[in-house]
């Protein structure tokens, strides 16, 4: 293996590679052989580093100097002075409004410096496509002290002890969930990782399975040994083409080292893993439904129970987990429970990615201990709110979570307490809107998603979906009235009950509590025929 | 039908082989016609509705023959927040068409898209696969103009 005394790491993860990094990659590697560095420096290209809206980002290793917006023209300036002189490129460094002086590298800025990443231990630092990278950041170790110094019932009970809960929304324990499949009794089992990412505002899973798909593929094969299943599947979203071709890449590559495929690490082990593709459907997110679709049937949730881990895909003993919550398996099973439980609260231990996005300054990928209020993600990590404006409210857990106004921007964000206070964790989008926007608009493009997305399976959903669209719709317009609004609560309260799935469960959960927090613009809609932002096309204006 | 049969091929033997023969067919065939659907049918022996059903369920299958180009639009509410109503209403304009429709000329079928998971930098849209981001309307005619004189992505390119 060859020394380098500089890296150059280059992000091409989604939100960057719509800017051409795959020119600023061969920019570097042209300068770097002009200047006769090519010995001396290494590009790398690494996944997500998460600040998507400085993209495309490049760290300069081992400073970690974090230079923002890099142009392909950059790149040999960069070569010229830095790699070359030593000297810092002042004008592509990042800049928060908040500080008066630039920050040259990437932990000194309050991006990251509040940051706690396990999950995201190796996106933006490793080459995805380099299994060799990701085993020198200790990659598989925690696989093979599973295989070789644990019981199944070891690495459950190591599990159940971290707390660790379900990261795709409900906050299931996954520990527990591991149980049942273990003690089920249908053969053979199975594994399936959950990466159908549909929630609007929510981009984690794409991007940890383009950073680091060796981590989500690791704590597949840990929870196979641990429930006694021998078969994976990945179920991603068609859409999502770059995270495809990167765990494609990397099922390949694991099984050539033997860490994937038959008699891992020579312990007698199987394990395979293959993939599935979504073909634009939201529901399918649901687990059952997820089982319908990979089964080849229209994504249709079933009646539940019988639950995945007894009657799951092809109607055998199934875990499904999300994404995020597979790339936390490895890490607990090689540091520990205790280690695990010292970040995030007593009820939900561990850290949460969390996407931004919206009216934000710093939209992109994070990662914090769960329990940080959102006040702190917002205004410290995300920069506050750009153009002036002001906070208006923040929809946590995306379009299926809740919404949660000014006044409610100190409560820590876990899964018990989100829940209380009427919203939801979820998983992980928070989208952030300022003043300018009319709530009763929002609320709209709310209602129009579930719309779309209904499957039609069952009525509450399919007719009550619409007729909320239906009903804002007419407030937009200046044509509602104070009937529609107490309509608006009694078909909440009916499509929290009577849906078979969550989608159409948690469908009016966002527009009620816009009608909770912002009465008042409603009835400004109402009486007075405006819209107080000027937005909707009301009657009388 | 000779490609449908190789794709058929390729799949037939895995546990629930539908999804993946449909996929590769709308890659290699932009459609799903109604001959190819029961071709399927007869050589997975799964009853015709039922591919239909399925066909029709996923909006990444297209029944019906659309425009040389695909674009798609996020209006979901991260991109609706950061402008998405604006960049659509003047992709309609400069296409010269609505969204749900095919242009004339058969350049181009406007779509809603579900959130494609790009929401740092929106609002966005999709043609053929290639993803655009920080859209404002001003940018809209240049990029579909690219697009309008071009051929349709050649087969085997997903869009």
């Amino acid at each position: 293996m060859k020394f380098y005394r500089s890296h150059i790491l280059v992000c091409h993860g989604t939100n960057c590679s719509m800017k051409s990094p795959a020119a600023i990659l061969k920019t570097f590697e042209t300068a770097l052989k002009d200047f006769g560095l090519e010995d001396e420096a290494k590009v790398v290209q690494t996944g997500c580093f998460g600040l998507c809206e400085q993209g495309p980002t490049v760290v300069v290793f081992p400073d970690g100097t974090l230079y923002c917006r890099v142009k392909p023209e950059d790149a040999r300036e960069i070569v010229a002075e830095h790699i070359l002189k030593g000297r810092v490129v002042e004008r592509l460094l990042y800049k928060a409004e908040t500080q008066p002086r630039p920050v040259q590298t990437y932990v000194e800025s309050p991006y990251f410096s509040r940051q706690v990443r396990v999950v995201l231990r190796n996106c933006g630092v490793i080459d995805p496509d380099s299994i060799d990278e990701y085993i020198a950041r200790g990659g598989y170790r925690a696989l093979g002290k599973a295989l070789t110094a644990m019981k199944p019932a070891e690495v459950i009970d190591e599990v159940k002890k971290s707390g660790l809960r379900g990261r795709g929304g409900a906050g299931f324990p996954v520990g527990l969930k591991w149980t049942f499949a273990a003690r089920a009794s249908g053969s053979p089992k199975y594994i399936v990782c959950n990466a159908d990412e549909g929630e609007p505002g929510t981009f984690k899973d794409r991007l940890i399975l383009e950073g680091d798909p060796h981590g989500v593929l690791e704590g597949m094969a840990i929870a196979g040994y641990a429930t006694g299943a021998t078969m994976g599947y990945a179920y991603i979203r068609g859409e999502y083409e770059l995270s495809i071709k990167r765990l494609e890449k990397a099922i390949c590559d694991a099984k050539k080292l033997g860490l994937l495929g038959k008699d891992i690490l020579g312990t007698g082990f199987d394990f395979d893993v293959e993939i599935r593709l979504g073909a634009g459907a939201y529901v399918c997110g649901e687990e059952t439904a997820l089982f319908e679709s990979l089964e080849g049937g229209r994504g249709e949730p079933r009646i539940k129970p019988p639950y995945p881990t007894d009657f799951g895909v092809f109607g055998k003993p199934t875990v499904i987990n999300n994404v995020e919550t597979l790339a936390n398996v490895a890490p607990i099973i090689e540091s520990g429970a205790e280690w695990f439980r010292t970040m995030g609260t007593k009820g939900t231990p561990g850290t949460k990615v969390f996407t931004l996005c919206g009216n934000i300054i710093n939209s992109g990928l994070i990662e914090v201990p769960m329990g940080i209020t959102l006040r702190e993600v917002i205004f410290d990590i995300g920069g506050g709110i750009p153009n002036g404006k002001r906070f208006k409210l923040a929809q946590t857990g995306g379009t299926s979570g809740g919404c949660l106004p000014d006044g409610m921007l100190d409560i820590p964000m876990d899964y018990d307490t989100l829940a209380a206070a009427g919203s939801a964790l979820g998983s992980g989008a928070l989208l952030i809107i300022d003043d300018s926007h009319c709530i009763v608009d929002v609320a709209k493009s709310f209602a129009k998603f579930f719309v779309h997305e209904s499957c039609g399976k069952c009525v509450p959903c399919r007719e009550g979906t619409v007729q909320i669209m239906r009903i804002l719709e007419k407030i937009s317009e200046g044509k509602g009235t104070h009937k529609d609004l107490e309509n608006l609560e009694v078909l909440a309260r009916v499509m929290y009950k009577t849906p078979l799935c969550p989608l159409g469960q948690t469908a009016p959960i966002s527009v009620i509590n816009t009608l909770k927090y912002f009465k008042s613009e409603y009835e400004a809609h109402i009486n007075k025929k405006i819209c107080p932002a000027a937005v909707c096309a009301v009657a009388g204006e | 039908m000779q490609k449908v049969d190789e794709i058929l091929d390729r799949h037939k033997d895995k546990p629930g082989p539908l999804m993946p023969v449909l996929q590769d067919l709308q890659k290699e065939l932009a459609w799903l016609s109604p001959e190819v659907l029961t071709r399927v049918a007869q050589r997975l022996d799964i009853h015709p509705s039922k591919v239909y059903g399925v066909a029709s369920f996923y909006t990444l299958f297209a029944t019906k023959p659309k425009g040389r180009h695909i674009v798609r639009i996020c209006e979901n509410a991260p991109c609706h927040v950061l402008g998405a109503p604006a960049v659509m209403r003047e992709v309609e304009r400069a296409a010269g068409a609505k969204m749900g429709e095919t242009t004339q000329d058969g350049a181009f079928t406007l779509e809603f898209t579900s959130c494609l998971g790009v929401c740092g930098v929106g609002p966005v849209m999709e043609i053929d696969g290639e993803v655009f981001g920080n859209l404002t309307p001003a940018q809209v005619p240049a990029i579909l103009g690219r697009f309008r004189e071009m051929a349709a992505p050649k087969e085997g390119v997903a869009r």
